[in-house]
């Protein structure tokens, strides 16, 4: 009996995610082969005769692959530098390198305007170096997206190599030395090959993010389409029917590629035996490497915190006070106050936390009813609801937008569908459908780590199961939901992919309003919101770093 | 300073040798002057309790870690610098370090390949090596498919195959389960003689050692205590630590009241005993009268109390097949193990023991 009914949760929990994620999706295909009489094959048939679609669709192909290889251009060699080589300000660096991944997309795309943008401060220095009467250059074009994308997403590869590196034992380069291999034919032959699941992990991610990435394309892109703003601006013509193709073209590719890494990463567990130690840095034997490493490498974090400099710079800047100088002549915290003061300023903030929270509650609810069922009550469709749970990562921000919106625009109750768009809820419900692979998998990881006897000894005690569930496993749990919760908290703050597709004026959220804000040259308080999305997501990665510190 | 066993006739001479070398961490010293001398062709086992430094030892060997002072020299000619790579002895690690992205073929080809070995002549000569520790047909298989034995001989066979001037092995067999350990450490010994390769291995267990090892190197702190075969090391040990370490012993507080060319005169709770012989050059530069007498089980024997007897209680009797332990303790509280038959005593028996003629020995007490 209590078996049957726990197997019914199970299936209770699959209908509501098949529901949220799948349901959606399915409506986005059926529509984009449903004409105004039947079944049409014509909307398909618009796209492929079409130039410019086959061209954004290729622009984004190449786009991610290109982004894959920079990425991993800059971050495996940094990564390498970091874990062998000891040389002054070491700690300091290994640190700062990961600073790019505490600026969400936007964020760290208008940082970029304002420092390489056409009035920005390097084009602005460039100018009065060479006495230039023009820019020298324009931000814009794939160039533009690439360099923001390699500037954001080498983070993964540096941060899986080091990982990678660290799992790999010291023993076996000692091996490989005594069996007279040096340093190069040691990293080809052992090092690289032991780092493979990493590196195709990395690449993964950053292809997935790459394909998904509308910040930089919308804001730099200029002529040049990829198929997320390709969507969303044939969408904006009221085409809808090929914005629906053109959707299920992306979560075509989208699917393709998560098929091509991941066969990659399956195969034979390459688990190195971590029972030697791993292998200590080696310092430079000459000072003058030593001295130029370390140069090079204070340059670089410079570099690198260049855009988090100019946004805190910029947010100061009141607004009309800075045109044509090349810094800012006047400072003042006026953006800040009028976050707090001008109600219309402030709405958006009250909106984004709002909906950030209602999502985050949401997701976080699911995924403990999803560690529940699948961890402790082995339900026969644990399978089930963990595919469902990570599905959304191998789908474009863009595509679940127009997926939602699709599905919530019209009132079938009987068939599942509310009419949710153009009011509070359909935000909260993108967000929360978007949050669940990093709720799911972090508290459902979080459950596999708890020992069960702790649950049965409390079981034992005579705690029912709700007391146990409040008082024994939630505060086990605790470290992992608050890295999940405020991870997906975070992501839902700052969003801007699906949210420029689902808002409305009452319900805009930060990102929208830092759009606007742009648009009328207030470059000030598009700053200071961007400021305060990147405060939130250091202390995010301060929460996650110290959890990672208390579990070792 | 050199403690050679004079067992060693060309000590100058030897293929491979270690002067003086210290290493230290921090400021500890996990290797202090030592200095050894191995011949071409021998196996020389380091024992020694753990953190003795046996393991940075067989590392400075392998070039691994530098000496921060003292030579490596092989054939007449310093390697002290020289680097693993270049240095090239064959090393077996302890927990193997099999490359586990390659098969068997692959990690044993690994070192072949250093050698611009390729085609047709690398795969015979990965063969011949999996021939010799008897894996041939495994070539293809994964490492992670090996069981603990299989896979301590593709390491073996890994390092033999690039025909290295040294091997190395770090406890060989400390990650086999018991059963298996004596059939392989018998294989082992079996193979490196018939290579005949010049060998160093380390390990903590005295059986190994004894067995594996033509000589036997007994570290203590970073320093040798003694070196020597392993007969030397149980009859005639030259500090208290090592006929502590090898074999069994019990150790008593004793006073010397004679010492000369016919021996020594001791006397142990006010009982005199002699012994003919004793460590002189340990007892060379003693100034102090106190003594410790280390005696083996087979040191001592029941005897019909009397004079010139030492008298206790069994508190303890363990039998283990072949003799069986008496644990004896004396009027002065001081603890004494006998073997002798099986009958001869039982828990709470008062007895008397005296020395057999062997396996006792006089140390100079130190710090005394
Ligand atoms: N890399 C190192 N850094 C600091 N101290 C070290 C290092 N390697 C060894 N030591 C120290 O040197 C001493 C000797 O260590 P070593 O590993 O050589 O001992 P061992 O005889 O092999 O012991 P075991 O039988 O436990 O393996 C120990 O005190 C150890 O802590
Ligand atoms: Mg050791």
């Amino acid at each position: 009996m209590r078996q049957r009914r726990r197997q019914m949760l199970g299936w209770a929990l699959v209908a509501l995610l098949v529901w949220l994620i799948v349901y959606p999706l399915t409506l986005v295909l059926l529509e984009s082969v449903r004409g105004a009489d039947g079944w049409t094959t014509e909307f398909f048939r618009q796209f492929a005769s079409r130039k410019n679609e086959w061209s954004a669709l290729w622009g984004s192909l190449w786009i991610s692959a290109a982004s894959v290889f920079l990425a991993g251009t800059i971050g495996i060699p940094l990564a390498f530098l970091f874990a062998r080589f000891d040389f002054p300000g070491r700690r300091i660096l290994s640190g700062l390198v990961a600073l790019p991944a505490v600026l969400p997309p936007l964020v760290g795309v208008i940082a970029f305007l304002f420092l390489y943008g056409e009035s920005g401060f390097v084009s602005h220095l460039v100018r009065a170096v060479f006495r230039l009467d023009r820019p020298p250059w324009r931000l814009e074009g794939a160039g533009a997206i690439l360099l923001v994308h390699a500037y954001s997403m080498y983070v993964y590869f540096y941060l899986f190599t080091r990982a990678g590196l660290a799992r790999v034992d010291g023993s076996l380069l000692e091996a490989a030395a005594s069996l007279g291999a040096g340093r190069w034919r040691t990293t080809r032959e052992v090092v690289l090959p032991l780092l493979r699941p990493a590196l195709t992990g990395a690449a993964l991610l950053t292809f997935m993010t790459s394909l998904a990435s509308f910040s930089a394309p919308y804001i730099f892109g200029g002529g040049f389409r990829v198929m997320t703003t390709q969507i969303v601006s044939t969408r904006l013509n009221g085409d809808y029917s090929l914005a629906m193709v053109e959707t299920a073209a992306l979560a075509a590719l989208a699917l393709i590629g998560f098929w091509v890494f991941g066969r990659g990463d399956r195969g034979d567990v390459l688990v190195a035996t971590a029972k030697g130690a791993a292998p200590i840095a080696r310092r430079f034997s000459s000072r003058w490497t030593r001295a130029l490493t370390g140069t090079a490498a204070w340059v670089l974090a410079v570099v690198l915190l260049l855009p988090h400099l100019t946004l805190v710079l910029v947010s100061f800047v009141p607004v009309g006070t800075w045109t044509i100088e090349a810094i800012p002549p006047e400072y003042s915290v006026q953006n800040y106050v009028a976050l707090v003061r001008e109600p219309e300023r402030l709405r958006p903030l009250l909106n984004s936390l709002g909906m950030a929270t209602v999502a985050t509650l949401a997701a976080v609810a699911l995924a403990l009813a999803a560690g529940i069922l699948i961890v402790r009550q082995r339900v026969r469709a644990r399978g089930v609801i963990e595919t469902l749970l990570a599905l959304p990562w191998a789908v474009p921000g863009t595509v679940f937008a127009i997926a939602i919106a699709t599905a919530f625009s019209v009132s079938h109750p009987w068939a599942g569908r509310f009419l949710l768009v153009g009011t509070f809820w359909i935000l909260p419900l993108a967000y929360l459908v978007r949050s669940l692979p990093i709720t799911g998998r972090g508290i459902v990881a979080g459950f596999r780590q708890l020992d069960p006897s702790l649950e049965e000894a409390a079981a034992t005690l005579g705690a029912g199961a709700w007391r146990t569930l409040v008082r024994v496993t939630l505060p086990l749990l605790r470290p992992a939901l608050a890295a999940a919760a405020t991870l997906a908290f975070v992501t839902a703050l700052g969003d801007f992919v699906t949210s420029i597709v689902l808002y409305t004026y009452d319900t805009r959220p930060i990102s929208l309003e830092i759009l606007a804000s742009l648009r009328q040259s207030d470059v000030g308080v598009a700053a200071a919101y961007g400021v305060f999305l990147m405060l939130a997501s250091a202390v995010v990665f301060a929460v996650g770093g110290e959890r990672r510190e208390v579990g070792a | 300073m050199s403690i050679e066993s004079p067992h060693v006739p060309y000590a100058s001479s030897s293929f491979l040798r270690l002067e003086q070398l210290t290493k230290r961490f921090g400021g500890a010293a996990a290797v202090e002057d030592l200095t050894l001398s191995i011949d071409g062709g021998e196996i020389l086992a380091l024992l020694g309790p753990s953190g003795s430094g046996k393991t940075t030892t067989l590392r400075l060997l392998a070039g691994f870690e530098g000496p921060d002072s003292g030579r490596v020299i092989l054939e007449g000619q310093d390697i002290t610098r020289v680097t693993p790579v270049q240095r090239r002895f064959g090393m077996v690690f302890q927990h193997y370090a099999l490359f586990p992205h390659l098969d068997v073929a692959g990690n044993v080809a690994f070192g072949l390949r250093s050698r611009d070995l390729r085609g047709k002549a690398l795969a015979e000569r990965v063969g011949e090596a999996l021939r010799l520790v008897d894996l041939d047909g495994f070539e293809e298989r994964r490492v992670s498919q090996l069981s603990g034995g299989q896979q301590q001989r593709v390491a073996l066979a890994r390092a033999l195959a690039p025909e290295p001037r040294v091997l190395l092995l770090d406890e060989p067999l400390s990650n086999l389960d018991p059963s298996l350990r004596e059939r392989t450490r018998r294989e082992l010994r079996a193979m490196i003689h018939r290579i005949g390769i010049t060998t160093v291995l380390v390990t903590h267990e005295q059986e190994e050692a004894f067995d594996l090892g033509d000589r036997v190197a007994l570290l203590a702190d970073g320093r040798l205590e003694q070196v020597g075969i392993p007969d030397e090391l149980y009859g005639t040990p030259r500090t208290p630590f090592v006929a502590g370490f090898v074999g069994r012993s019990s150790t008593l507080d004793a006073i010397v009241r004679r010492r000369d060319d016919h021996g020594i005169a001791i006397e142990v709770e006010g009982i005199p005993w002699t012994l003919a012989s004793f460590p002189r050059e340990a007892w060379n530069s003693a100034v102090t009268d106190r003594a410790i007498l280390v005696v083996r089980p087979e040191g001592v024997r029941f005897v019909e109390s009397g004079p010139g007897v030492l008298a206790g209680e069994i508190t303890e009797r363990r039998f283990t097949g072949a003799l069986t332990l008496y644990t004896m303790e004396t009027e002065g509280r001081q603890t004494v193990e006998v073997s002798a038959h099986p009958e001869a005593a039982a828990v709470g028996d008062r007895v008397s023991v005296a020395l057999t003629g062997i396996g006792a020995h006089v140390f100079p007490r130190a710090g005394a």
